[in-house]
């Protein structure tokens, strides 16, 4: 189980009072689908993700970007138990959903990414390692019950 | 070999050439260093590297990641053939320098959170994408003479 100390928390905590769920779950997961074409694999039924501005604008795509960042939002509360806070979802992303966990780590770093474009000079090499620890801490989560 | 389009170039270069790469390559040393610690193995003789302050203050990290950088910027003149650019790199990280491949990756990540730092909304899912393709090429290039 990943340490995190009271800066790392703090640090977390903090930046993610400033970002809008919403918008940010739709850009990550729009930037995921950009950056690493080949995870559009999981979103066939999603309609249109035939152009960087047609993934970006899909509105199934917004929507299923909020509800993961939701999603994140709660392992933010339990920062010292994520395996416990992830055991279910990695359940399904195992035995449902059939998600290579390589998949988790692409896009804890797209979530870095978006962050240090939004919050620029505020996004310190400090904040950075707290946000890099903190999501492959999730990633190792959610792979904890793959089978 | 990795090919490039003419709109990936052209993400690329007009980035580059708005970069300070002596000030990016402190910045972005100095980051692998704070977020990911253990890469500070590599860099025994660089004096002070007790904290981020410390790290990104260093005086050896800032020339150091001035040196990368640089080659870096060698690169992308040379986008069409970055194995043979790095050829010679390749062998001095395998054979002297003893860096394992995966580091390539994680300095790649950095500069690509560094990018979003400094150019924010102008760092489009577009752009990021020409530069994740391109840090992964370099990654790949200089683990290519790998044995």
């Amino acid at each position: 189980m990943s340490n995190f100390t009271a800066e790392d928390k703090a640090a977390i905590t903090s930046l993610w009072a400033k970002v809008n769920v919403e918008d940010a779950g739709g850009e990550t997961l729009g930037r995921l689908l950009v950056v690493y074409p080949w995870t559009q694999r999981f979103f066939d039924s999603f309609g249109s993700l035939s152009s960087p501005s047609a993934i970006m604008g899909n509105p199934k795509v917004k929507a299923h970007g909020a509800k993961v960042l939701t999603s994140l939002g709660e392992a933010i509360k339990n920062l010292d138990d994520l395996k416990g806070t992830f055991g279910q979802l990695s359940e399904l992303h195992c035995d449902k959903l059939h998600v290579d966990p390589e998949n988790f780590r692409l896009l804890g770093n797209v979530l870095v990414t978006v962050l240090a474009v939004h919050h620029g000079k505020e996004f310190t090499p400090e904040v950075q390692a707290s946000w890099q620890k903190m999501v492959a801490g999730v990633a190792s989560a959610l792979g904890s019950r793959y089978h | 070999m990795v090919h490039f389009t003419a709109e990936e170039k052209v993400a690329i270069t007009s980035l580059w050439s708005k970069m300070n790469v002596e000030e990016a390559g402190g910045e972005a040393l100095g980051r692998l260093l704070v977020v990911y610690p253990w890469t500070q193995r590599f860099f025994d003789n660089f004096g002070n590297l007790s904290s981020p302050s410390a790290i990104l203050g260093n005086p050896k990290v800032k020339a150091h990641g001035k040196k990368v950088l640089t080659s870096f910027g060698d690169a992308i003149k040379n986008m069409d053939n970055l194995k043979t650019t790095f050829a010679k790199l390749s062998e001095l990280h395998c054979d002297k320098l003893h860096v394992d491949p995966e580091n390539f990756r994680l300095l790649g990540n950095v500069m690509v959170i560094i990018l979003a730092t400094h150019f924010g909304k102008e760092f489009t899912p577009e752009v990021q994408a020409a530069w994740q393709k391109l840090v992964s090429a370099v990654a790949i290039a200089l683990g290519h003479k790998y044995h």
